[in-house]
């Protein structure tokens, strides 16, 4: 034995040395991994997602044992929706498995006795007949072995493939298993696990209740729900996933369809490699990467800045009309250089609406503020103005919007009180008033009016619907003004 | 020749001491049907025969194994049953705790449920006479498009330990027969004839006339999906194997 390898050693030393000598050659690439040396047995760790097992890293190869059970079990679509999911190792997806190229992997799969249906396996990970599901077709109550020799790297896509596949899929029966290369993927902060499924129910997206598979819809590729691990919800909020300023994130995405291929995206991040298909080409910079269905990818890119980047299937109705949304939550240090943030906030009024500043405001000021405008004129002026700046919310007839903003016409607590009101316009109000009996609770924000410009538009709420008639003066308005 | 003599035993004690045990047959009309793996040449013709109204129950297998201890589970031959035959029996001769004596007898073995049926002077149905009879709803023959029908059968596949339930809890469908979907899966004489190989895909090519896949393309109706995973259940079986939700109910031929 010890002489076996010492002659793989001074095997691989060779090689190595011709390596690096030579010019790098394409075909060094391609070595025999059918004849890796295994040594050892060791228990696969499986974890349910969004987690995955410790890194491979540069371990021998090994005899890998993995055992995986079947479970039919009702589960939350989204609130008040339940669903009777199927699944590999109690989650959808289902559970990670992480190996590497040479392993030895020794399956077996276990049908809980108290599901109704058969099952196998079909791992794109075995080269062999059915990726495995031809020896693992397993009846309630029995379990099945069956082992392959992982020969290639890659993310890859594990799915039941009994019939009806499309239906044992569409109900949750798929999940990755990962072939690290030779000395293992380069280190990250962080790893997580994500993969995209397309769900149909008999009820409408939202119908409440314990939906049922629906095939017809799944044929038409009418998906009700498109969401990430299984669920609406199963990545956001207290779920999100979560990294610190300045790691890097490695994301193992995969997409069990069985229908969908996934856009997939993150919002406000750009991917600084992407194993495309899960294999060992590597893109750069890329902001969408297309996953197919029975396909994953590998994405990873470096956290710089602190908050919530949502993730989504970038065929964007599903993100937010069929849960296709997760989170993940960055914290840390903000940087202003990389992202300022909020620098200025404005009004901006292309339609008109009130100006603003007027730069020849005091010459008109002094102009108009000596001579008092007829009544006439101010109620014409003032309701060229309500319908500019006040007719959203208090409406034409000044009848207000119930619950919202109150009603100007009959109003008692604007005919008890002009200074008040002027004091409103003026300066905005926020909090509960009681206007006809009626509270309402709404802000009213400050008006950007001149004096003049005030004093017209009260007197013709003054001066409709039934109101006091107040003429309102613009020294009242001055007055006001000046006791704030 | 042992057999024979044993199985003349079989027929005479039945004859002395079960008839008012056996549980009760309807007759069928025979006819034609297509089944779902076939194609229109392919009407499969199914005689005139007897089957139980309910499937066998554990009261009545309690009664089969006192009579036969053979089948008894800690008397088994292994090679007849699995180890998880009547695994929720107490004793040889005791249903366990949770068990009801009407409800349906579940883990048993095709060799077992077998020999319960000719011990009767019955044998198990084919799957296309299962089938037959199965197609059935409350009021026509063959209900297979109607889309209320599968729904039923389509929710219990989806509603949890059935098997606890008891015979005559579903509904009594065409031909005066209850429980032949919702309660457990059935034995059939001939379950591995329809080849589910385990890898459903490939099933086209394995036999052209008999087959059970999810890329379909041959069978007659693609959208009983019902069907498709009674096919794929008989095709993980053995006929050692026991499983919680797998009963089964005897027929008869009648004698011309």
């Amino acid at each position: 034995m010890r002489l076996l390898k010492t002659v793989c050693l001074l095997f691989a030393s060779g090689l190595l040395l011709t390596s690096c000598k030579s010019e790098p050659k394409k075909e060094m690439a391609v070595v025999d991994n059918s004849s890796i040396y295994i040594k050892g047995t060791i228990e696969a760790e499986l974890t349910s997602p969004p987690f995955v097992p410790a890194p491979v890293g540069n371990r021998t190869a090994k005899k890998l044992l993995i055992d995986m059970e079947i479970l039919e079990k009702e589960g939350t679509m989204t609130d008040g929706v339940q669903y009777v999911y199927w699944t590999f190792g109690g989650s959808v997806p289902g559970s990670f498995i992480r190996a590497r190229v040479g392993d030895e992997i020794e399956f077996t799969l276990s049908n809980h006795p108290d599901n109704k249906l058969p099952h196998n396996i079909d791992m794109h990970a075995v080269t062999g007949p059915g990726g495995g599901a031809t020896s693992s077709f397993v009846a309630p109550g029995h379990k099945k072995t069956f082992s392959f020799k992982a020969l290639n790297p890659g993310l890859f896509v594990y799915h039941c493939a009994t019939a009806p596949v499309g239906m044992h899929i569409a109900n949750g029966m798929y999940g990755l298993i990962l072939i690290e290369p030779e000395g293992g993927l380069p280190k990250v902060d962080k790893e997580y696990y994500i993969m995209q499924g397309d769900f149909y129910t008999k009820g409408a997206t939202d119908e409440k209740g314990l939906q049922a598979f629906d095939m017809t819809k799944a044929i038409k590729e009418d998906a009700d729900y498109v969401v990430f691990n299984g669920k609406v919800g199963a990545l956001t909020g207290d779920n999100a996933i979560t990294a610190n300023v300045g790691e890097t994130v490695r994301l193992f995405v995969g997409n069990g369809g069985p229908n969908l291929t996934s856009s997939f995206h993150v919002i406000g991040e750009i991917f600084d490699k992407v194993h495309i298909e899960g294999g060992s080409m590597i893109n750069e910079n890329v902001q969408t990467t297309s996953i197919p269905s029975g396909g994953a990818a590998i994405v990873e890119f470096k956290v710089e800045v602190p908050g919530t980047f949502i993730i989504v299937d970038h065929a964007i109705f599903r993100a937010f009309n069929k849960g296709a949304l997760g989170m993940l939550k960055v914290t840390g240090e903000e940087n202003k250089k990389l992202y300022s943030g909020v620098k200025q906030e404005g009004i901006y009024h292309p339609e008109g609406g009130t100006i603003q500043t007027m730069p020849n405001n005091d010459k008109k000021k002094v102009a108009v503020s000596n001579v008092e405008k007829p009544l006439a004129k101010k109620i014409a002026d003032g309701k060229q103005l309500y319908m500019t700046t006040c007719f959203a919310c208090h409406q034409a007839e000044g009848q207000g919007i119930p619950n919202a903003f109150p009603p100007l016409a009959k109003s008692d607590y604007l005919n008890a009180d002009v200074k008040r009101a002027v004091g409103i316009v003026l300066n905005g109000k926020t909090g509960e008033i009681t206007v006809n009996g009626n509270k309402y609770n709404s802000v009213m924000t400050k008006q950007t009016l001149s004096e003049e410009e005030v004093a017209d538009v009260l007197t013709y709420v003054y001066n409709s619907w039934g109101n006091n008639k107040t003429n309102v003066s613009v020294n009242t308005v001055k007055e006001v003004k000046s006791s704030h | 020749m042992k057999t024979i003599l044993r199985l003349t035993i079989c027929l005479f004690l039945l004859n002395a001491t079960y008839t008012s045990c056996q549980s009760k047959m309807v007759q069928i009309k025979g006819g034609e049907y297509l089944p779902l793996y076939g194609r229109d040449s392919l009407n499969v013709k199914i005689k005139d025969f007897l089957i139980d109204v309910y499937p066998a129950t554990n009261r009545e297998y309690v009664d089969f194994v006192k009579k036969y201890p053979k089948w008894q589970k800690s008397k088994v031959i292994k090679l007849f049953a699995d180890e998880s035959y009547l695994r929720a029996w107490k004793s040889d001769t005791i249903l366990g705790e949770n068990q009801k004596e009407k409800s349906p007898i579940t883990q048993v073995s095709w060799f077992a449920a077998k020999e319960y049926c000719e011990c009767q002077g019955k044998r198990l149905p084919t799957v296309d006479e299962w089938e037959y009879v199965a197609m059935a709803n409350k009021t026509i023959p063959d209900a297979r498009r109607e889309e209320a029908y599968n729904q039923f059968i389509l929710s219990w596949y989806e509603k949890p330990k059935t098997f606890n339930q008891t015979i005559g809890s579903t509904f009594k469908n065409y031909w005066n027969v209850y429980d032949l979907h919702g309660l457990v899966w059935e034995w059939t004489i001939d379950f591995n004839s329809v080849l589910v190989s385990g890898e459903s895909r490939k099933d086209v090519d394995t036999d052209n006339n008999l087959f059970c896949g999810s890329a379909a393309v041959n069978a007659t109706d693609l959208m009983n999906y019902a069907a498709f995973m009674r096919y794929a259940i008989r095709g993980s079986l053995k006929a050692k194997y026991t499983m919680k939700n797998l009963g089964f109910r005897c027929v008869k031929d009648i004698k011309k």
